[in-house]
């Protein structure tokens, strides 16, 4: 075996035909950007599924601390009233 | 199944007394069915059994290769031709999402490809059986995916996120694999008088190695109860093979073909077939090293691997060097 170090791994994110935002569909490793653009195309698109890819090396991401995840994500559950149906409306004043 | 060589903690499933805090807040996010994400904490033989599942399982996409790469130069028609290398490509295709999978539990690629070399680590015992006429192709396909599909549909459910995703995935391609078995073998079963022998051939050799996909029998399989607990096993070994013998018999029936099982026969009372056990011992032979092609299967993947390590290190040298320049120019 070569004791050379292995191809960095690379997200990929494809946005498909719809207009909708590029989502992540999986990950693979690559020797550079250009080589992880063509292994995406090959791996992720085989059936028509992209108009768009995004590849990022993999050590470029932040991600937030699963433990972390109450401290980080409960400051939203108490504002219902950033929900529309927090506030009560008559049938009078129609669709809102 | 794809993992049907999974080696038991020995230990049964721990009781909610028995287990630590830690673990306990773990089987329960289990039970409410949440998905466990990699970075999140686990038991380490959840971790353990799951790297060597996914890992086989991967193996067994990239080794699945083979049998079927033996066919693409031979293929009948340009269609079919198309249609075969269309199919090895997503199981190339298979074989990496679930890499990646396995590689969110914390070991590397090349950690994995090396213990496959050395027999570490296991792939499905179905691929070391030789694919000798055009009609295998379409009993691969029929057989030998349409029994990877039973078990893989139920685990797009299971609790690892990166291992259900991967299976989303394959589960949505994979249907066309066993359509364009099936397809041949009806072309096959209609054809000439030899046609049809080389069909009702394939079938008798692959039905016995397709039973033995699922893994033993549940009573000789004690590791099962622990998976399943931790959802990384959806259905006992013995329901999918059942599930699979129910459907494929029909189909086989409709081509005209005969299932070589004399025991076989549909049970009015149960609603499903009684059939014979595959040869077990033949299974425990072929997953030891001495099927016809392990060794053949084997040496074509590390002949792959070491004949391909200039190229991964050219371009990895190429890469860094274009990088350097890059940050000498800025």
């Amino acid at each position: 075996m070569s004791d050379k170090k292995e191809w960095p791994l690379w997200e990929v994110f494809i946005r498909g035909q719809h207009g909708m935002s590029h989502r992540h569909v999986g990950s693979l490793h690559a020797p550079d950007n250009e080589m992880a653009m063509k292994n995406a195309r090959d791996v992720y698109t085989r059936r028509n599924e992209g108009v768009s890819i995004w590849v990022v090396e993999a050590t470029h991401i932040s991600a937030s601390v699963p433990s972390e995840k109450g401290p980080m994500f409960d400051p939203a559950k108490d504002k219902v009233y950033r929900h529309p149906t927090f506030y009560d409306l008559p049938d009078e004043a129609g669709n809102m | 199944m794809y993992a049907q060589q999974i080696k038991s903690t020995g230990k049964g499933v721990q009781s909610l007394a028995d287990m630590t805090p830690e673990e306990r807040a773990f089987q329960e996010r289990i039970d409410r069915g949440e998905k466990i994400e990699p970075k999140e904490w686990m038991p380490d033989g959840y971790r353990k059994n799951l790297i060597r599942q996914i890992g086989q399982h991967a193996h067994s996409e990239i080794v699945g290769q083979l049998p079927e790469g033996n066919w693409i130069t031979r293929a009948p028609t340009l269609e079919r031709k198309a249609n075969l290398l269309a199919k090895v490509q997503d199981e190339a295709g298979h074989g990496l999402y679930l890499y990646c999978a396995a590689e969110t539990l914390g070991v590397s690629r090349d950690e994995l490809f090396e213990m496959l070399h050395s027999g570490k680590m296991k792939y499905s015992s179905i691929f070391n059986y030789p694919t000798l006429t055009w009609a295998d192709m379409g009993a691969v396909g029929w057989l030998v995916d349409g029994a990877a599909i039973m078990n893989q549909v139920p685990l797009q459910r299971t609790s690892f996120g990166p291992y259900a995703r991967a299976m989303v995935r394959i589960c949505k391609e994979e249907s066309f694999h066993q359509r364009q078995g099936f397809q041949i073998m009806m072309v096959m079963a209609q054809g000439s008088v030899d046609q049809i022998r080389m069909a009702q051939d394939a079938l008798n050799r692959f039905w016995g190695p397709a039973l033995m996909m699922f893994g033993p029998s549940d009573k000789d399989s004690v590791h099962s109860a622990q998976s399943m607990a931790w959802k990384i096993k959806m259905n006992t070994n013995d329901e999918l093979r059942q599930k699979f013998v129910d459907e494929t018999v029909p189909q086989a029936e409709y081509l005209g073909l005969k299932v070589p099982d004399e025991n076989l026969k549909l049970n009015e009372e149960t609603g499903h077939y009684d059939f014979s056990q595959p040869d077990w011992d033949e299974f425990y032979d072929v997953l030891n090293g001495n099927g016809p092609c392990n060794h053949e299967r084997l040496e074509a993947r590390k002949d792959a691997w070491a004949e391909g390590a200039w190229v991964r290190d050219a371009m990895m040298a190429h890469s860094e060097k274009k990088a350097a320049r890059k940050q000498a120019a800025e």
